[in-house]
């Protein structure tokens, strides 16, 4: 504890480096997701392609992927984009399923009534197949938001601050309490992010009986 | 009025060598203003196919649908949809929104603010008799019945002069179904809606339609008649076989069963009822 | 010279896999063999474990807890955290990637078996099957491909994982990584990482066609979905 009130200063921007580049990450993840995922619920001969390319996407390991990055983006090796860019290409990977799966969930007769009911196109998908499909796309943010903020550590090693610098701080200087430190941080903060989504989701979506 | 002009609809055949299917063939008609016309086949008779072409949900292969002289071919989908009422099997509410919001669907659609939409909400809750404290659930917490009203209600609010119904009450219980029969009745007698109904069941067309057109495979039509003269003067023996009518249906007996009572039955020897004493 | 040229000659250059060089090849099998002992331990511990959770087809709320928890557990952070509190060696990461790699073996063998519809079990225990003919003709047969795809995230996670352990002084592919890092040796860093990814994606679609291959005809339809849906480390 002796090492946490002495270090206060270290423990917040280290938090505050996380959430800057995990939080835009997976906001970019799930704008990008939603497109490709409806486009693979519409055409369905390219929802197997899809999916499976998004599967082995997301079997790419972090490390070599981040410095793999920047030989494309032409950024910095500490550059933080680098991070935000592969963890949005890790949460595309494991949303874009997610989406598909949320709007295929429609059943054909909501479509039909609002095609009856003379919806048009673009008004049809965001007030009807949007919020429809949104307690499945959800579920996926959820796994993603947690996998994202897990895996921002990993740019540490790079020298990309996050909680991830009090594991390799720790473990150069030998202390303990700080790797620990940035243990629970990270679990608290996915944690307090899954929350989040968890009361959003019951705010934005009250037909839903419960958002498990 | 409705008419339909030598309206023929076919579909691609499930294979690219099959043959195309043919849903409707050649089949004209018209549907008076004011009334309820009831479209009755057996299912795959194109009856649902016609429906939706009054609201251009499906597209005649050939031949054309006007209603009042105006071919709708040359309307905007999107608008002439907000225009005309439709009632499916099993409601269709938008499970997302709440009874009130689902029946301020289409008045919102046209325009309507929150007020007035709020207004016609109230107005249709009234009509299909639901209580007003219904107006804030979901459809998931609503009985088949209750959600039908609700279909019902929806499809009026926005006053529409036309109302297309494909099946609407064959997944109720029998009792609600009655009773969501006579509200019908009541509601057109009382709005003088042109009502077009799609049905399989025989008694429910003897009960809605002031006329009934009774159609066979592809769309082809047997009888246009009103209730009353298609059971006296059925024209043909489809007609009289749909309506249960033939010989053998008529030729009842009588049966005494174990407990005493006297027990009707046909010629195949289905039940039909017990005999009361007067 | 750019740095693309570099990196080519690097991973051409038979200095690169020859023994007396950087030897590739023998650091390539190193990695697969930490990542599979760590596997099959974890698998010793998680498919039992999964198979009675799943028989017994309680405790879901216990195996959603775990496979939570697990996604949002930092891989640097076990792997540092062991490497501090056990030393150097090859130990603590081995610690780290069965603890990595044990939850998605659970949730798939969990899974697998509680799918199972309670008719089939009926049905085989009706016509007089023993446990043991229970297990091997019903819960293995249609259980296997999910338990296939369980071990194919896990492998897929351990081999991610297994390149951090390089940082607490592990063996392995990542010590070629955290050596240019080092050295400023880009084409030795680029050139490692683009043959990890390289190895692991042909890991992942090996895994994926034995995963067709476990697969009863009947079921075919059912699989590919759960395969690497929880490995990236």
């Amino acid at each position: 504890m002796n090492w946490v009130t002495n270090n206060l200063e270290t423990i917040l921007s280290a938090l505050g480096w996380h959430v800057a580049l995990s939080v835009p990450a997976i906001v970019a993840a799930l704008l990008c997701a939603i497109p490709l995922g409806w486009l693979a619920h519409r055409l369905p001969r390219y929802s197997g392609p899809i999916i499976t390319g998004s599967g082995l996407l997301f079997a790419i390991p972090s490390l070599p992927l981040l410095i793999l990055l920047p030989v494309i983006t032409g950024a910095g090796m500490r550059d933080g984009i680098n991070v935000v860019i592969a963890l949005t290409l890790y949460g595309i990977a494991l949303l874009v399923r997610s989406v598909a799966d949320g709007f295929n969930s429609i059943s054909s007769e909501t479509r039909l009534a609002a095609t009856a009911l003379g919806y048009s196109g673009g008004r049809r998908f965001l007030t009807v197949e949007l919020p429809l499909a949104a307690p499945i796309i959800l579920t996926g943010l959820r796994v993603v938001t947690a996998s994202t903020i897990a895996l921002c550590t990993v740019g540490a090693v790079l020298g990309i601050p996050s909680l991830g610098t009090l594991f390799t701080d720790g473990f150069q200087r030998q202390i303990l309490a700080e790797i620990i430190t940035g243990i629970v941080l990270t679990l608290g903060l996915a944690g307090l992010f899954d929350g989040l989504l968890v009361v959003l989701g019951k705010m934005l979506m009250p037909w839903q009986k419960q958002v498990a | 009025m409705i008419s339909f002009e030598s309206v023929t609809k076919t579909y691609p055949g499930p294979r690219r060598s099959a043959a195309d299917v043919v849903a409707v063939h050649d089949t004209s008609f018209n549907v008076d203003t004011g009334t309820i016309t009831v479209l009755a086949g057996s299912s795959g008779c194109g009856k649902t196919t016609l429906l939706r072409m009054v609201n251009r949900m499906v597209a005649p292969t050939s031949g054309r649908v006007q209603i009042n002289g105006d071919d709708i071919a040359h309307m905007n989908p999107v608008q002439l949809r907000r225009k005309i009422g439709y009632v499916m099997q099993h409601a269709g509410l938008l499970p997302h929104k709440t009874v009130a919001e689902n029946i301020a669907v289409v008045p919102r659609l046209n325009g309507a603010t929150r007020a007035e939409a709020k207004r016609s909400v109230d107005r249709m809750l009234e009509m299909v008799e639901l209580s007003a404290d219904m107006a804030d659930r979901y459809p998931a917490e609503l009985s088949g019945g209750q959600a039908q009203r609700v279909g019902v209600a929806r499809a009026l609010a926005d006053e529409p002069r036309i109302l297309l119904m494909d099946e609407p009450f064959g997944a109720v219980d029998p009792l609600v179904r009655t009773g969501l029969q006579q509200q019908l009745i009541d509601i057109q007698h009382e709005l003088g809606t042109t009502m077009l109904f799609v049905t399989h069941d025989m008694s429910e067309a003897l009960r809605l339609g002031h006329e009934i057109i009774l159609l066979a495979k592809q769309g082809r039509i047997m009888q246009q008649d009103s209730p009353t003269r298609l059971v006296e003067q059925p024209a043909n023996a489809f007609v009289e076989n749909f309506l249960g009518l033939n010989a053998a249906e008529k030729a009842l007996r009588t049966r005494t069963t174990a407990d005493g009572r006297t027990m009707v039955v046909d010629a195949h020897g289905r039940p039909a009822g017990f005999l009361e004493q007067a | 010279m750019n740095v693309i040229q570099e990196t080519i000659n690097w991973l051409v250059s038979p200095q690169t896999w020859s023994a007396d060089g950087h030897d590739m090849i023998a650091r390539s099998l190193e990695h697969l063999q930490y990542s599979a002992i760590a596997v099959a331990f974890a698998a010793v511990l998680a498919i039992p474990a999964g198979w009675f959770m799943g028989h017994t087809r309680r405790f879901s709320g216990v195996i959603v807890g775990i496979t939570g928890a697990a996604r949002a557990l930092p891989t640097l952070g076990l792997v540092t955290l062991f490497g501090l509190l056990l030393g150097i060696g090859l130990v603590p990461p081995m610690i780290a990637l069965v603890i990595l790699a044990i939850p998605s073996i659970l949730a798939s063998t969990y899974s697998g078996i509680s799918a199972i519809d309670t008719s089939v079990l009926d049905a085989a225990r009706a016509q007089g099957f023993t446990t043991r003919q229970l297990i091997a003709r019903v819960h293995l047969p249609l259980g296997l491909a999910m338990i296939v795809g369980g071990l194919r995230s896990a492998f897929i996670q351990v081999m991610s994982t297994a390149i951090l352990a390089a940082y607490v002084g592990a063996g392995g592919l990542g010590r070629f990584i955290f050596l240019g890092i080092n050295t400023q040796h880009t084409a030795m860093l680029l050139g490692a990482s683009v043959w990890i990814m390289v190895l692991v994606i042909v890991v992942d679609v090996l895994f994926g066609t034995i995963q067709r291959f476990a697969t009863p005809a009947g079921v075919r339809r059912l699989n590919a979905t759960t395969s690497a849906q929880s490995s990236a480390g």
